[in-house]
Order: structure tokens, then C-alpha cells, then sequence
């Protein structure tokens, strides 16, 4: 017998929707066996996980909490990988966003909401200068982005853990790597009762239509595509591939930035370890902007429920006697599964006799 | 000497791939001790033909004889054990390895001190062909020449002795093209027998024993190369019935458009690939590029257009000094371009028909956004005045036929009227109606004053077309001349190379 792997130029809809299905169940299965040989039983850790994250008032409020940062570092990513640009760095973009916005917080005395938006102005401007970086390197270099970001990821961490450990330790933490809590007008408000910091989830729902509204019908959405699909054809035409890139990075480490504003102004009020800052919200967030298909309106629902997962994982701490890392297994399998089960939907596979 | 018993017999080759007959019952032998040339344009079967005996495709008919014995070759393994050995034009070296790894790589070596027993039979190689080569090189410090040694070093070291060489001299210097053919009559008489697949007349000459020129995957002629001539061989290479006659109205001649001045660049490679062309294209003139690809045409049209750096000289467009300006900005003062790679170049294929009708012409609408109802209209329009079959103007253009894309990259160049068009291999793999078609639509726009290059590799689409043909050949021009004036004959052996 023999392989036969023929392209197929068209996939359906429903091919799309089978082969995402097919992949979650396998991973849902895999990592069932996991479970199952720790000893927990997988349907009931199943169950829990899911009435951890939506089944009651608290799960909800606490999925959305986390689907806030995924679904912001997730447009950024969407559009990014929309122009074939692999920006591994949204967790860097994000750190840095909640650096600047700390420093705004914490050393320009204004009060009123203007301090608010000038902290989410800086968290954008500061997680776009640490995207537009790894760009410059790639159109005036070449440099492969996947390692430029990823390694930018470091930096930023380790930027973030002198500073609260150095400069910015704060004189009323004693010995705990926190920065003084932020003055209450530097607080994002937050739903009564939750923790959701109800403006950076509007912002986030505004942007997802904004960014599908540029994909779709501007200029620039235009350009972005053309280097997604074809580089080549984009020189050919005249499009500026340095330039494309630039206005991406702006966009993708900037939502990244504003994620990070989120988090220390709705979450923490002040800025500590990277780990506590963001737990991989930016490495998720890849996951996030490919259960998407790269769409931005998509991004909504697969936030939401990669969001909702993270929250279940915590079940596994409080309920299945198992770490809290065991999540992340789950999101290593979800990823690894749905791009295997993207070869599904792209290429026949057939199994043919020898002639 | 007279040639010995065949070594190698492919009897009635036939190779079929989707649309194309790429080998149409092909007969072919090889005698100890003799360099066989196989000549024809690209696209001729050549290649093919020597894929199917190193196993890397199957045929869909025919025999092949190895020694005496009937033999399939399933895969390149099969090919080395029978003692054939392939350099491609294209080398297979790993670049970070030593020359001696690159050898070994795939060959049993001893647990032990692996690489010593290797290094000692590559010197012996080496000393007993004349094939000079430090073994502990790393392959990227080598140039091209060292690195084909490499590449042939490596066929014999697993014990080839029937050799097949695809367009050896491609990437070579002069100078290294002379060490070269030394080496392989060297190799010849130490009885090896070699295929010479290339497209360079003089070459054939200078080297082969017999010659078999193929064309459309068809062999014309099988000879003795004693009892041939270039100007003959030239003919067997591009003489091809005429498909179908267009009607071409006597050229009103006008001032010129484009106009290039002692042009240099560079190639990918970064070697010299334009040397010192100048030539000029005038309103509502087609002027014909002949030569087989690789020869610098392709360079030639991506400086025009801006998408690779001039080294030295001018480009003037309508008078004005374009040289090294950015292609938005050659586009804008009305340069248009159908290129060479239709897909990898002319289309975004996942985008859909309206949106790729636009490629080249954006910005369209106002502010940051595009008028889709504007793009959309054109799109309709351009589909039925140019007679593109798709679906819908959403479809993803990738869906369309080869010649449904070239018809839509037509459309979306010459709808503009340029003042320029550049056109490469235009109607290159198209059926009879498209290429008739697209044919048609290059006259129209002659007789719109436009300015043409047409550069093409088929000698039937240039004479047919041209009011001037120029016969590129490595880098340079090797002649203008009148259409009416031209002959084939003539052409085809500036196309190898050779000044008539």
C-alpha cells in the first residue's frame, strides 16, 4: 500500500469545523490517558474543569478576567499571523506594556481619568516599540522573527523582575518584589463583585471589530494579506514589505501593551514577577488567535474559552490534587492537534494498492 | 576508439504530467567510454527524461536496460547501486559539512575513525580524474566549480560510472569550464560514460560523441556529432511547426519609451548576470527577447522594474531617468508586468478574483479604505471583456485555471493602458485558444501605441510577434536584428551562444 497526499485547493467550511473538532477531541483524549495515569479519573476531572470556568457567577467572572488579556494579545496575534509574521513575543509586549503603565501610575502625579488614559496610551506605545523591534531586524536584516521575539519575551521578563526587585521595589512591600500599590484614580474599575475590569474588555470587543473592518475592507488590511499569502506578488506590486511589517508589530505589540495595562491596573494595582503578571497570557494568546483561524472576530469566542480553560485549571489544584502547570499540558496538546488537523483540511490522504 | 556495447538502453520512455506530455516514446542509448549530449530548449524533456533513469520519477511506459539486463529503478538508491550517478544543476550539498562528510553522507562508514578509509579513496579520486579538492573544506568556503567537483566526486566514490550531468556549466566561469571539460574527457576515456544534458550548442560540440536533440519530448535527431553542424543542431532545437497565423498590420514607429543605457547587475547568486546591455523599445514596437531562460532575461525585467539593484548604467522611461527607483514608482508612470512566475509572482492566491485585479493598482478609493463597489465593478467588466472563467469575482483566484490566471493578469496589465508593458514568457504551458489570446491581446496593444519587451523562450511566439528580436545569451546581447529579416536558423545559434 501506499500513501498517496494530493493538495486540496478548496477546503469546505465544514471540513474547517470537523478538523477543529477532531482535533480538540484528540487532545481532550490524550490528555485524558495523562490524567487517567495520575490517577484522577478524566470525566470527573472533565466535569469539574468545566463547571470550574462557566458554571457558576464566580467561574464566569473569573473566565472572563483571563479571556481580557488573551483576547487583546490574541487580535494582536491574529493580524501578525494574518501577514505571516510569527510574533512569538506577546508576552515581552505585554510585560512591557504593564511596565509603562506602572511608571505612569506611579510617578505622574495627575489625578481624574486622564491618568487612566495616559497609562493605557503608554502600555500601547511601550508593547509597540518592543514588537517594532524584532520587525526592523526582519525587513532591514532578514532576521528570523520566531527567535527575535521569543528571545525579546527574556529581556522583557528580566527587565521587569529588576525592576521590582531594584528601583521600583516599593518602601511598603518589606521583602516582597511588589511595587507600592497604585493610587486609586490609576485602578481600572471592575465589575461589582468580580474582577473584571470592565473598559479593557470593552476595548477589546471594539477592537475586534475594528481589526476585522481593517483586514477586510482598508488599505492596509489589503497589504497585510497580499505579504501573508504571497510575498513574492507583494514586491511584485510594489507593496513595501518593511512597511507592512512596521504597521503591523505597532498593532500587535500594542494590544499586547494594553493586555499589560489591564493587568496591573485592573487586576494586580501594582507590578510584580513576570510569572504573577501575566501567567504565559501571551504564549496562550497564540493558541487563542489559531483556534480563531486568524479572524478577529473569532478571537471573542476562542478568548472566552481558552480563558475559561485556564480557570479550570485551577480545579486541578484545588480539587484533583495536581498542579496547576497540568493546564498547560492541555494547551500544548490544543495547539499541537489543531495544526496537525490543519494537514486534514488542506491535503487528501488516501491510501492507494501498489501498481 | 570505436564506442562499445551500450551500457544503458531506454526504450519507448513515455512521462505524462497533468496537461503535459513531458516524454513521448523516447529511445535512448549510451556507450562505454562516451559523452552523449542530449540537447533542446527547457521544457524540451530533458530533464525529465534523466529523472526517470535515476529513479527519481517513474514512467508511465517504456524500458530501460542497464548492462545487458532489464532493470526498474524505483528510487535514486536503485540508480547508485546499478552505478549511476546524477549531478544536478541544482547542487545537493549540505553547506556546513566538510567536503568529506558530504561524500560519505548516506554511505556505510566503520564505527571506528569513520572518515579516514573515505578521505584516503577520495585523494585516489581525485588524483586518478584530475579532480582537485581539499577533502576537509566545508562546502560554503568551495566556489561553484569546486563544488560541482564535489558533486562528482560523490557520484564516483559510490561507484558510478554512468554519469549524468544537468547543465554542468550553468554556474560555472570560463575559466572553470575549460578545467572542466578536461575532467570529463579524462573521465571518458577512463571508461565512464556521461550524459551531457544542456542547451549550449558549442558545447556539444566541443565535447560529445554522439548528440540527441529532443524537443517537446520527442526525439528529432540522434547523430554522430562528427556528422552534424551547430547551424543544424540549432534547427533540430527550434524548428517547430507554426500553430496558427495572427495578422500583424505594418508598425507606426514612435519616439522611444524605454530606453536602457549599459545596464549591469547582479544575479541571486551575486555574480555578474547583465553585462552592459543597452537597447531601446519605441511606442507601439513589440521587441523581442529570444534566448533560453537563465540567461539574464529575467534579471533584465526585474531591474526595469525595480525589484533588483543596477550595478552601472541607466534606465531612462518616456525620457526620465528611472533607474533604481522603487516599483510603486515605475508602475505609476505607467509600466505594467506580466511576469514570468504567474503564480509564485502574479497572484495572490488565497485572495479572490476582484481583489487581484487590483494588485498592481491600488491605491483604489479614498482615505484608508477601498471602494470595493469600484473594485468589484472593475472586476466584472475586466472578466467579460477579457473572457476569464471563474465562478464569481469572490472566488480565491488560486482555483482558476493556468490559463484563466494568465488571462486575469493580462486583463489587470493592459486594462490600464500602459505606455510600457513588460511581458515574459507570456503564454509559456498555456493551451492553443489561451495562448492564441493572449497573443492577440499583445497586438492590441501594439496598435495602441503601447511599447512592448516580450521576452519569450519560444522562437515561433518571438518571430511571430516582434518587430525586433535581440537574442540574449549569458548576460549580453548577442544581436538586434529586423523581424522580417531574422531566420530561425540564425537565432538559434545565437541562443547557444554562437555569433553567426
Amino acid at each position: 500500500m501506499k500513501v498517496v497526499i494530493k493538495q486540496n485547493p478548496s477546503p469546505s467550511v465544514l471540513a474547517n469545523v470537523i478538523a477543529f473538532m477532531g482535533s480538540l477531541g484528540a487532545a481532550l483524549l490524550v490528555a485524558a490517558l495523562i490524567l487517567w495515569s495520575q490517577g484522577v479519573d478524566p470525566l470527573h476531572a472533565y466535569a469539574r474543569i468545566f463547571i470550574g470556568a462557566f458554571g457558576s457567577f464566580y467561574g464566569w467572572s473569573e473566565t472572563l478576567t483571563k479571556a481580557i488579556p488573551l483576547m487583546l494579545c490574541g487580535l494582536g496575534l491574529a493580524v501578525a499571523f494574518r501577514s505571516s509574521f510569527w510574533n512569538i513575543g506577546a508576552e515581552g509586549q505585554l510585560l512591557l506594556g504593564a511596565t509603562a503603565a506602572t511608571g505612569i501610575a506611579l510617578f505622574v502625579p495627575i489625578a481624574g481619568p486622564s491618568l487612566l488614559l495616559l497609562m493605557i496610551l503608554a502600555g500601547f506605545l511601550a508593547g509597540a516599540a518592543w514588537g517594532l523591534l524584532p520587525a526592523i531586524f526582519k525587513g532591514k536584516l532578514g532576521a528570523n522573527e520566531v527567535i527575535t521575539t521569543l528571545m525579546m519575551n527574556y529581556i522583557a521578563m528580566e527587565i521587569v523582575k529588576y525592576l521590582v526587585t531594584g528601583p521600583w521595589k516599593g518602601a511598603t512591600q518589606f521583602g516582597f518584589p511588589y511595587t507600592d500599590r497604585f493610587p486609586s484614580a490609576a485602578q481600572l474599575p471592575v465589575l461589582a463583585g468580580t474582577r473584571v475590569h470592565y473598559p479593557t474588555l470593552v476595548i477589546g470587543f471594539a477592537l475586534a471589530v475594528l481589526l476585522y473592518v481593517i483586514l477586510r475592507r482598508t488599505k492596509l488590511g489589503y497589504k497585510i494579506r497580499v505579504i501573508g499569502d504571497n510575498p513574492h506578488a507583494a514586491q511584485y506590486a510594489g507593496i513595501s514589505y518593511t512597511r507592512t511589517i512596521l504597521a503591523v508589530m505597532i498593532i500587535s505589540g500594542g494590544l499586547a501593551g494594553i493586555a499589560g495595562v489591564g493587568e496591573v491596573a485592573g487586576v494586580r494595582h501594582l507590578l510584580t514577577t513576570p510569572e504573577q503578571i501575566s501567567q504565559g497570557y501571551g504564549f496562550t494568546a497564540i493558541i487563542v488567535a489559531w483556534i480563531a483561524m486568524r479572524n478577529p472576530l473569532a478571537v471573542i469566542a476562542s478568548s472566552i474559552f481558552m480563558g475559561g480553560l485556564l480557570v479550570g485549571g485551577d480545579v486541578f489544584q484545588t480539587s484533583l490534587g495536581l498542579p496547576f502547570q497540568t493546564i498547560n499540558v492541555f494547551n500544548g496538546l490544543i495547539l499541537f492537534f489543531l495544526i496537525v488537523g490543519q494537514i486534514f483540511v488542506n491535503y487528501k490522504i488516501s491510501l492507494r494498492g501498489e501498481e | 576508439m570505436e564506442p562499445a556495447e551500450p551500457v544503458l538502453e531506454m526504450k519507448g520512455i513515455t512521462k505524462e504530467f497533468p496537461g503535459v506530455l513531458a516524454n513521448d516514446h523516447i529511445d535512448f542509448d549510451l556507450r562505454q567510454g562516451e559523452i552523449h549530449g542530449l540537447l533542446g530548449e527547457n521544457g524540451a524533456g530533458k530533464t525529465t527524461l534523466m529523472n526517470i533513469l535515476y529513479g527519481i520519477y517513474q514512467p508511465d511506459e517504456g524500458e530501460m536496460w542497464v548492462r545487458g539486463k532489464k532493470v526498474t529503478i524505483r528510487s535514486p538508491k536503485d540508480a547508485i547501486e546499478l552505478g549511476i550517478g546524477m549531478v544536478h544543476q541544482h547542487f545537493k550539498l549540505a553547506y556546513p559539512l566538510t567536503v568529506l562528510e558530504n561524500v560519505v553522507l548516506g554511505s556505510p562508514v566503520p564505527f571506528f575513525s569513520p572518515l579516514r578509509e573515505a578521505e584516503k579513496r577520495i585523494n585516489e579520486l581525485a588524483e586518478k580524474y584530475k579532480l582537485q579538492v581539499n577533502p576537509r573544506a566545508k562546502i560554503w568556503q568551495l566556489s561553484a566549480g569546486e563544488r560541482q567537483r564535489v558533486e562528482i566526486i560523490k557520484a564516483l566514490y559510490r561507484g558510478a560510472t554512468i554519469l549524468i550531468l544537468d547543465e554542468p556549466t550553468s554556474v560555472l566561469t570560463d575559466r572553470e569550464i575549460a578545467d572542466f571539460f578536461t575532467v570529463l574527457r579524462g573521465m571518458a576515456k577512463k571508461n565512464c560514460a556521461i550524459v551531457l544534458i544542456t542547451h549550449k550548442l558549442a558545447e556539444v560540440m566541443a565535447l560529445s560523441n554522439r548528440v540527441t536533440v529532443l524537443q517537446l519530448g520527442k526525439v528529432i535527431q540522434s547523430v554522430q556529432t562528427q556528422k552534424t553542424s551547430q547551424p543544424e543542431l540549432a534547427k533540430a532545437m527550434v524548428g517547430r511547426d507554426v500553430i496558427f497565423r495572427l495578422i500583424r498590420v505594418p508598425a507606426e514607429k514612435g519616439k522611444a519609451v524605454l530606453d536602457v543605457k549599459d545596464l549591469c547587475a547582479y544575479n541571486d547568486k551575486g555574480l555578474p548576470c547583465l553585462k552592459n546591455i543597452s537597447f531601446a523599445v519605441h511606442e507601439g514596437e513589440i521587441f523581442g527577447i529570444a534566448g533560453v531562460a537563465g540567461n539574464g532575461q529575467r534579471e533584465l525585467v526585474e531591474v526595469i522594474t525595480g525589484m533588483r539593484r543596477a550595478t552601472h548604467g541607466k534606465i531612462f522611461i518616456s525620457g526620465k531617468d528611472m533607474t533604481n527607483c522603487q516599483t510603486r514608482k515605475i508602475a505609476e508612470i505607467g509600466v505594467a508586468h506580466i511576469p514570468e512566475e504567474r503564480i509564485d509572482m502574479g497572484i495572490v492566491p488565497n485572495m479572490s478574483v476582484a481583489e487581484n485585479l487590483i494588485l498592481t493598482h491600488q491605491p483604489i478609493g479614498s482615505g484608508g479604505f477601498l471602494d470595493y463597489k469600484h473594485i468589484t465593478r472593475n472586476a466584472d467588466k475586466l472578466i467579460s471583456d477579457y473572457k476569464i472563467a471563474t465562478p464569481s469575482v469572490q472566488t480565491p483566484v488560486k482555483l482558476l485555471s493556468g490559463g484563466n490566471i494568465q488571462k486575469l493578469i493580462v486583463a489587470r496589465e493592459t486594462s490600464v493602458e500602459p505606455r510600457l508593458l513588460l511581458a515574459s514568457h507570456p503564454t509559456y504551458g498555456l493551451d492553443v485558444s489561451a495562448t492564441e489570446q493572449i497573443r492577440r491581446l499583445l497586438l492590441k496593444q501594439r496598435a495602441q501605441h503601447t511599447a512592448i519587451l516580450l521576452v519569450s523562450e519560444d522562437l515561433e511566439e518571438i518571430m511571430m510577434l516582434s518587430d525586433r528580436i535581440a537574442v540574449m545569451y549569458e548576460g549580453a546581447i548577442m544581436g538586434v536584428m529586423d523581424a522580417e529579416r531574422a531566420k530561425s536558423e540564425e537565432l538559434g545559434l545565437m541562443m547557444g551562444g554562437v555569433k553567426p
